[in-house]
């Protein structure tokens, strides 16, 4: 099913069964597929044999529950029912536990309060857009430290936030990172405590400018909120950079492989390009992209033409109204697939050496284990485009 | 002058998983609005350029540019709000400061704006497209209607609720002014939230769960758009059976229409074509059973064989068709 190019194989038991894979990171624009890819792998992995954690950001409902995720509790959990000698544990992240128990392990109680109950805390750890994406790799990094001391897992499988773009994630630990390391922060937190003093200390007239504009667009009460709250975080985590530094390693370390998940639209195969062409740049480990919910023109079957021919003939005659039908279907699959395929030739043209997998749609949503592993075994089937 | 469609509607908000086609049923929902000669603006927020992409224009300005004509005379007008501009121009029009952006811009000020303060972002773009909204020149309204693409479902909720956002960090003070002003504008009646889904569990619950949530927090809920529909292209009697064709009408079927000869490979082939069509079928009427059981408007809009400025016309005559007027 090649035409021009022909992308090298993405042999994904290979990624699953070699030691050395001990971070899974599943990514890609929203609606490609990406949890049930992440969970689907997990599954595969285990029921081959190995130790496995799927952390899922917001699965479907049923998804969840065929895991035996039915509540939100921030902790891996054994999944019954796999085969085999391997193990699954699955959780779901809860964002805000997250980051209060990264908040109450760093700090003394009182401090940890004063923080918990802040409004500018309380609203970056539930609403702010980075927040999630900042909180996952938090989440990894804890299960990656508990996976070592406790010798639990020997493979990890993150799914990704339902990103703006596939790229937020790499980059909302830097930009947390940089701004509350940032001199905006130092504005505000300055060498005496309280906001405006920390401002009025302010030299430069363009600085001294600013800050009477912050003063009057936002409001002294929320600037001293503001700096109640950074001056207590960053005593508690001695410079946020740091950590989103840390987490960053753990993204580039060798043990690490980044799958991009896409589906052969033009929208997910753009983000999917920006997203491996920020890969190799970054040197972050790419293992490949998988081409999920692919239609595939069936083995054994009519060409567009053919079945058009055909489907006409009957209609003229008038018999056969639902093989005519069914031809007419048949058309429409061979249009699909051949858009698809050319669409998903683009991205092959301009990345000719990025690994490839197709996995074909099915016609019903995934929502027990025995979905699950059927999306497992396509995955470790040999398509490709 | 109000426009044909949704006649008392001056903000159609358009809100949808991922991969729902959110930015195509926003451009076409422009395209049917403006369709008979009215102007309307199509609004992005989220820095995606997937209006461009779609028009086949270049990447959107900060300022208005027109990007397609409608049937009988309509036009479109984009704009991509990018919350660095929208802080510049919020101090611009709200205090007449232009010398202090450069300063809070080296401080980090304005990047805390837009990527950390949580609500002030939303603010800004909400604010922004409220002040389009209310926009007059010459006692008349510059824009018929504006049409904004919004942040998924997952997040609508909270995005335009900026005052409750807002509140949480301050009571009083010029944000919570600008909050207000906007709150009033997305709370009226001339606004409409309206929710883009395909027939699929996933799309379908988040809609419902959005649909409850909008509600609770007083936010005016639109219509609900079915995009991606595929056709039932089968007989009744074929999508319900446990076998939809019978291989021996396909075997027989062929014959007649001179394929030959039809391989036991072909007709199981097609079979199961039947079979995976009769599956996605049931499957689409019961998440439509999902949507009809709550009351909210529908519009239906089909698949169309891959999206192009083609198929953004064809999307807004079916909505022509079909919306409220």
């Amino acid at each position: 099913m090649t035409s021009g190019h022909r992308a090298p194989h993405l042999d994904v038991d290979e990624l699953l069964l070699s030691p050395s894979t001990r971070i899974i990171v599943c990514c890609g624009s929203g609606g490609v597929g990406k949890t049930t890819t992440a969970a689907a792998m997990g599954l595969r992995a285990a029921e081959l044999g190995r130790s496995v954690v799927v952390l899922t950001i917001d699965p479907a409902r049923r998804l969840a529950q065929s895991m035996g995720l039915t509540h939100l509790d921030n902790t891996p959990r054994s999944v019954p029912d796999t085969h085999g000698e391997g193990s699954l544990d699955a959780m779901m992240l809860d964002m805000k536990r997250t980051f209060d128990e990264l908040v109450e392990a760093h700090s003394d109680p009182q401090r940890a309060a004063q923080v918990l109950e802040n409004p500018f805390y309380q609203a970056l750890s539930s609403s702010f857009a980075g927040t999630q994406e900042y909180m996952a790799m938090e989440k990894l990094g804890q299960l990656r430290h508990q996976s070592d001391a406790e010798d639990l897992w020997d493979l990890i499988v993150v799914d990704t936030p339902p990103s703006r773009s596939a790229l937020d994630f790499l980059d909302a630990p830097n930009r947390l990172g940089s701004f509350l390391d940032g001199r905006f922060i130092r504005v505000l937190t300055g060498p005496a405590k309280g906001a405006s003093r920390g401002i009025g200390r302010l030299v430069g007239v363009g600085l001294g400018l600013a800050a009477s504009v912050l003063n009057r667009v936002l409001g002294t009460q929320l600037l001293s909120d503001l700096s109640t709250f950074v001056a207590a975080l960053d005593s508690i985590f001695g410079g946020f950079r740091q950590r989103a530094d840390e987490t960053y390693q753990i993204l580039q370390a060798p043990g690490t492989a980044f799958v991009v998940v896409a589906a052969p639209e033009p929208d997910a195969i753009r983000e999917a390009t920006y997203f491996v062409d920020r890969l190799t740049t970054e040197n972050m480990p790419l293992a490949g992209l998988v081409l999920n919910r692919v239609t595939l023109p069936p083995k054994h079957s009519l060409s567009l033409e053919e079945a058009l021919v055909a489907a006409e003939r009957l209609e003229a005659e008038g018999e056969h109204p639902t093989t005519s039908a069914l031809l007419r279907m048949h058309a429409d699959t061979m249009r699909t697939a051949s858009r698809q395929r050319h669409v998903a030739d683009r991205f092959t043209a301009a990345h000719p050496g990025v690994k490839q997998v197709v996995v074909p749609a099915l016609a019903d949503d995934v929502h027990d284990l025995t979905g699950l592993r059927e999306i497992g075994a396509l995955l470790a089937d040999h398509l490709t485009t | 002058m109000a426009c044909d469609l949704w006649p008392g509607i001056r903000l159609h908000v358009v809100t949808g998983k991922g991969g729902t086609g959110k930015t195509t049923v926003a451009s076409a929902l422009a395209l049917a609005l403006a369709t008979g000669g009215h102007r309307v603006l199509l609004v992005e927020v989220e820095g995606r350029q997937g209006i461009a992409q779609l028009f086949d224009v270049p990447p959107l300005p900060y300022t208005e540019t027109r990007v397609a004509v409608a049937p009988r005379h309509g036009e479109v007008i984009a704009q991509a709000i990018d919350p660095e501009e929208a802080v510049v121009d919020y101090l611009r029009m709200f205090y007449n400061i232009k010398r202090a952006s450069t300063a809070l811009r080296k401080m980090g000020a304005i990047d805390f704006a837009t990527t950390i303060a949580p609500g002030l972002r939303d603010v800004l773009v909400t604010g922004k497209t409220g002040e389009s909204v209310r926009r007059r020149e010459g006692g008349r309204y510059v824009w018929d209607t504006v049409v904004m693409d919004a942040p998924p479902t997952g997040r609508i909720t909270r995005f335009l609720n900026v005052n409750t956002e807002v509140g949480s960090l301050t009571r009083v003070g010029p944000i919570k002014n600008q909050a207000d002003s906007v709150m009033r504008v997305i709370r009226s009646p001339e606004t409409a939230v309206h929710l883009v889904t395909l027939l699929e569990e996933m799309p379908v619950q988040e809609t419902l769960d959005g649909i409850t949530e909008l509600r609770q927090a007083g936010l005016p809920v639109g219509s609900v758009f079915i995009n991606m529909q595929h056709p039932e292209e089968l007989p009744e009697e074929a999508l319900t059976a446990t076998e939809p064709v019978a291989p021996a009408e396909i075997h027989s079927g062929l014959l007649t229409a001179g394929v030959t000869p039809p391989t036991p490979e072909l007709v199981g082939a097609l079979a199961r074509e039947a079979a995976d069509h009769a599956v996605r079928v049931r499957l689409q009427r019961r998440e439509r059973e999902r949507l009809e059981a709550i009351d909210v408007p529908r519009i239906d809009l089909p698949l169309l064989d891959g999206v192009d400025l083609g198929g953004v016309y064809e999307l807004a005559e079916s909505i022509v068709q079909q919306g409220p007027r």
